[in-house]
């Protein structure tokens, strides 16, 4: 490795100036490294600080559950979009979640290495990289310039498409940890391969899938861009999931953050600290599920 | 659950044996065609995303020709949609973005890769993906209500500092009445990105063969030298690759930069006045627009999908060739 032996300077060892230079050197570039860490850090707690800060005085069981005032007038309400961000994403997740597990089965249990599920692995990265807004942008050219519809549904088809590659890969990635020893065993007592992968494969990884889908939902949930074209905005709690706008607690954060009148600022603050709850609590309970997969195939 | 047909539990090997068709064929059979349909359902969507919105935004498209990307004039009431105004925000706005998050990014990956403990690691971890899991909606709040108002007096103090440098006067310039510009929604979007950056930064400096980091140290090399000649030689392909995954990230960010940009459709390069992205303009105007208006601001959508799609092979390429290596050595 001609690299090594340019970087480490054998010849240059000897006078004390030489050694002092490389060790302020290094200080320095260890000093800039752990600071690029606190670059990192202060924002976040800015964020989470200020969310918290000016959300929270708003924020209350009738905050959850009333209707959506008028924006000049003050007070709780947010119901109709805390209720259509758990719909919405509810359907989402209801779509992504049973398509992107079977999707991950056929990469790892019958796919394999071959040429095809290795094209396929490779564009589902290449999914999770399309902006959202192309999403929103596809529902709404594909489905609702058809139907007419602005719905709860074309939002969760949208955010279906956003978790579809992620729930893919993560079942993916979890499949193959599972020992082949547990597929030959289901095997050889003359199980076909369908039954091997129900009873057998994935239940040995189902920490492992289920941490993957709770990080697409963390995802979706907190998502803007693809809801505000397919949906039409309400100011009521709408139940239903094909008729009728709808509306979330991203899309009311957005509009409510632009608005020049301090109480809809008050509830986009208030909004944002619900949103960030749900999404953190989902994202660390990825991280328990984890953990769980990760300490039980150690162990096995 | 699959259908499954109850002689399945009855022992197979006895039907075997008999040369009848085994049981539970056609289930097994019909249980793999389904899987490979879900696998092939992102190429379809893909494929859909491509085929609809192109569609929708051809009537632009074939309107403008080449004037679509090469003109700035984006004139609504005389149907003339010219979009690189906007082309230039995105750019202008994923450079800024770049600028600050790739040295904090590759900073953070060496932090958590050669200095952490083993504790601290997992905790550093657990606070960057904290950091990613935040919508992009509440980054947007934030900047909006808290960054722009504050940040205004430091663009201010630039610009008179700056006023008589060539170059850096026009740059560090503006109309920096509100805080809301290329600037804010730029060092906004570098946070929302840092993120991305530093997950695939850091598992390709994972990769970097253990006996070689220590070959250098026991050549007498300080922990910098270990990292310049040991770990940067082996991961460059990889860092190429999670900066342009990064740069992709950047130009698809809407919500954030919708509301830290102002909206204003001329093209300029000082950082400090308000502007346009290619995805803000689309947030911005869609809901007013109908026929060709519409067709133009799907076809920058066509546009964006066009550019992340492209950006993503070449860096998820780059980034597979070193774990390949690795993977291989």
């Amino acid at each position: 490795m001609t690299a090594i032996t340019a970087g480490v300077p054998v010849t240059r060892l000897g006078p004390a100036a030489k050694h002092r230079s490389r060790a302020i050197r290094n200080g320095f570039a260890t000093a800039c490294i752990v600071l690029s860490f606190i670059i990192v850090l202060v924002p976040l707690a800015l964020l989470v600080g200020y969310v918290v800060a000016r959300g929270h005085q708003l924020f209350s069981y009738a905050f959850l559950t009333k209707d959506i005032p008028t924006q000049i007038t003050p007070g709780p309400g947010m119901g109709p979009a805390v209720f259509g961000t758990l719909l919405i994403t509810g359907a989402a997740t209801a779509m992504a979640v049973p398509l992107g597990v079977l999707g991950g089965v056929y990469l790892s249990e019958y796919g394999r290495r071959s040429v095809i599920a290795r094209v396929l692995r490779f564009f589902a990265e290449i999914m999770t990289g399309v902006p959202s807004i192309v999403m929103g942008l596809f529902i709404y050219t594909a489905v609702v310039l058809k139907t007419k519809n602005l719905n709860a549904f074309a939002g969760a088809l949208a955010l279906a498409c956003l978790m579809l590659p992620i729930v893919i890969r993560t079942t993916d990635e979890m499949l193959r940890l599972v020992p082949a020893e547990l597929r030959e065993g289901s095997t050889a007592l003359g199980s076909r391969q369908a039954r091997t992968i129900m009873r057998i494969v994935l239940p040995a990884a189902a920490p492992g899938i289920v941490s993957g889908a709770l990080l697409a939902v963390a995802r979706a949930a907190g998502e803007t861009a693809p809801l505000i074209f397919v949906l039409s905005p309400v100011y009521r709690t709408n139940r239903s999931l094909f008729h009728g706008g709808n509306t979330a607690l991203s899309v009311q954060i957005f509009q409510n953050a632009s608005s020049p009148y301090a109480a809809s600022q008050q509830r986009a603050w208030a909004a944002a600290l619900t949103l960030i709850g749900i999404v953190f609590v989902f994202t660390v309970l990825a991280r328990i599920f984890t953990a769980i997969y990760s300490r039980r195939s150690t162990a096995s | 659950m699959v259908a499954e047909s109850p002689s399945q539990d009855s022992a197979p090997v006895a039907h075997l044996t008999d040369g009848h068709r085994p049981p539970g064929r056609v289930v097994d059979v019909g249980f793999r065609l389904l899987a490979m349909l879900a696998g092939f359902s992102v190429l379809i969507i893909l494929g859909l995303i491509a085929f609809s919105t192109t569609h929708t935004a051809w009537p632009a498209f074939s309107k403008e020709g080449i004037h679509f990307f090469t003109s700035t004039t984006w004139d609504v009431p005389k149907q003339r949609f010219g979009a690189l105004a906007f082309i230039g925000g995105t750019l202008l706005v994923s450079a800024i973005a770049l600028v600050f998050a790739v040295p904090v990014s590759i900073g953070l990956a060496l932090f958590i890769t050669e200095i952490a403990p083993g504790k601290l690691r997992r905790w550093i971890v657990t606070v960057v993906d904290l950091l990613a899991a935040v919508p992009s909606v509440v980054y947007g709040l934030w900047g909006l209500l808290v960054v722009a108002p504050k940040i205004i007096g430091f663009y201010k103090d630039l610009a008179s500092d700056f006023a008589h440098v060539p170059i850096l006067n026009t740059l560090l310039s503006g109309r920096p009445l509100s805080g809301v510009s290329f600037m804010t929604a730029g060092l906004v979007v570098g946070l929302m990105i840092t993120p991305i950056i530093t997950s695939i930064t850091r598992e390709v400096f994972v990769t970097v063969p253990t006996a070689q980091k220590e070959a250098a140290v026991a050549l007498g090399a300080t922990r910098w030298e270990m990292i310049r000649g040991a770990v940067f030689p082996h991961s460059r392909g990889g860092i190429v690759g999670a900066v342009l995954i990064g740069l992709g990230r950047a130009m698809g960010e809407t919500i954030a930069v919708v509301l830290l940009i102002g909206s204003s459709t001329e093209l300029t390069g000082r950082l400090f006045s308000p502007g346009e992205t290619m995805a803000s303009v689309i947030v911005n105007q869609f809901g007013e627009a109908q026929d060709l208006y519409r067709a133009a601001l799907v076809g920058l959508g066509v546009a964006l999908f066009a550019i992340t799609i492209i950006i993503g092979v070449i860096a998820r390429g780059l980034v597979a060739r070193v774990e390949a290596r690795a993977g291989g050595a």
